[in-house]
């Protein structure tokens, strides 16, 4: 199997970086709307675990900047979430890469955890704070559709070798 | 030309290097834009310094709102051009109907605000007469769910500014929180940061319906149980503050128990249709004028043309009205 090319490769990660966000403000169903998952994370977690030479933190900052504007937030309050999530996932890309899908999908809900917990915190700090359980919930969605994130980028990336 | 292994993702072939080895240049750019992030917010939350960086990045974002935006109102065009005849027809008939019904109050209110206009002529202000309004589209665009915020499809390219009121056609619908090239964030009275000054129109209690982040309910947390307030009471605007144009109904007061010893606990109902408007109103207004600002402009020689007070704060586009 002939490896992607790295234009194609980055291409695919910007495509994909950028569908995540403006599925960020589709509108959904009320009752759908606070299980959202947060897909550009999602994405940008799968790219830096399969091609972290492309997947720098630069353009995770950049998107999450973007999504600070999109959704009217205080600037660089996700931009710094995106930055926290893929530094750490640079620093466990060796260890995750080799976990079975299941045990991916706990270390992703921790990192999804751990960004919203982010969130909450600047929120508090802002003046923004909304303290209701659904908040959550985002983070189990997220966790629960990583099997799927996976299976679609390698089907993705291997389509396009 | 190495072997993948069993598990989901794929190859660890050509880009696998040893991030732990190379420590220091990711850490190094990760605690630069983290600074760089940490400084941002800053900015934004204490000096609003920073409206220009997002202005500009909002022009970026603008037409991916807009493309999220279009399938919806394509499917409303096409759903409308497509109805059929007898519910067109139905349609017809009902808005018929209450034209005229309108139509009928509307005369009886057209003389009223003649002698209305006269009285405050002979005052001298005419305050809380809406000047010009301008119809925003709301667009299809999820905010953050916890917020009740709206983007307009109109901005400062329209002459939008911070803090002006929005009404749709039942009452007051919010206020105008951020104002990009063209488009404008509005934050609903029924969000858990806005409040605004209210009176009831039967007995003229004086109070400040406060947002609960719930869309049907408005909460008065300052009513003393001696105050003269029931279910059913319809409260208006004051006007005070500026913001809102006064007289425009905000909700109607749905329960009132007086169970404690100093404050009743009061809710009511916003009587704009804050989950379903689409479409809403921009109003230019003249704000009721100070005292003292009305004791200045009273002394020079009022010009040809009405010309606002120094302490009105108006937009520069409210000239733009008459």
């Amino acid at each position: 199997m002939r490896p992607m090319s790295m234009l194609t490769r980055r291409l695919l990660y910007w495509i994909s970086m950028a569908a995540g966000l403006v599925l960020a403000i589709v509108p959904l169903p009320g009752w759908l709307d606070p299980f959202r998952p947060d897909l550009a994370l999602l994405a940008m977690i799968y790219f830096v675990l399969t091609s972290p030479r492309i997947a720098g933190l630069g353009y995770a900052w950049l998107s999450g900047l973007f999504l600070d504007v999109l959704r009217g937030m205080v600037l660089g309050q996700h931009a710094l979430g995106f930055l926290v999530v893929g530094y750490l996932t640079h620093k466990l890309q060796l260890r995750m890469r080799m976990f079975p899908i299941v045990q991916q999908a706990v270390i992703v809900m921790l990192l999804l955890g751990l960004y919203h917990f982010l969130m909450f915190w600047i929120d508090g700090l802002t003046g923004h704070g909304f303290t209701g359980w659904v908040r959550w919930l985002p983070v189990l969605s997220g966790a629960l559709l990583w099997p799927l994130v996976v299976a679609l980028g390698d089907s993705l990336t291997r389509r396009s070798s | 030309m190495i072997a993948t292994p069993p598990g989901p993702v794929v190859e660890l072939s050509h880009d696998s290097r040893p991030i732990i080895g190379r420590g220091p240049p990711l850490t190094a750019y990760f605690l630069t834009l983290a600074a760089i992030s940490v400084g941002l917010m800053t900015a934004d939350q204490r000096y609003h310094q920073i409206d220009r960086i997002r202005e500009s990045l909002s022009r970026v974002i603008y037409p991916v709102q807009r493309a999220v935006d279009f399938p919806f109102r394509a499917t409303d065009w096409v759903t409308g051009s497509f109805a059929d005849r007898s519910r067109l027809r139905q349609e017809n008939l009902a808005l018929t109907a209450r034209l005229r019904l309108a139509n009928l109050q509307l005369q009886r209110f057209a003389v009223l605000e003649e002698e209305n206009r006269r009285l405050r002529e002979m005052r001298a202000n005419t305050a809380g007469i809406a000047e010009k309004v301008l119809v925003a589209s709301i667009l299809n665009v999820d905010l953050d769910p916890f917020r009740h915020r709206v983007l307009l499809d109109k901005g400062a390219a329209d002459g939008v500014f911070k803090d002006q009121a929005v009404l749709d056609g039942d009452g007051i619908f919010g206020q105008v929180s951020k104002v990009n090239a063209s488009t404008a964030e509005v934050i609903l009275i029924s969000d858990a940061e806005h409040a605004i000054p209210v009176q009831s129109n039967r007995s003229g209690v004086r109070t400040i319906a406060v947002g609960t982040g719930d869309q049907h309910k408005l909460s008065l947390p300052f009513v003393t149980v001696e105050s003269d307030l029931q279910a059913g009471d319809l409260l208006l605007s004051t006007g005070m503050g500026g913001v809102f144009p006064p007289g425009y109904p905000v909700a109607q007061v749905s329960k009132v128990k007086r169970a404690g010893s100093m404050f009743a606990l009061v809710e009511a109902r916003p009587t704009a249709r804050l989950d379903q408007a689409r479409e809403v109103l921009l109003v230019w207004f003249k704000p009721r004028a100070e005292p003292a600002a009305a004791a200045a402009t009273a002394q020079p020689a009022p010009s040809s043309t009405p010309v606002d007070g120094p302490a009105t704060a108006a937009p520069p586009a409210q000239a733009g009205g008459e």
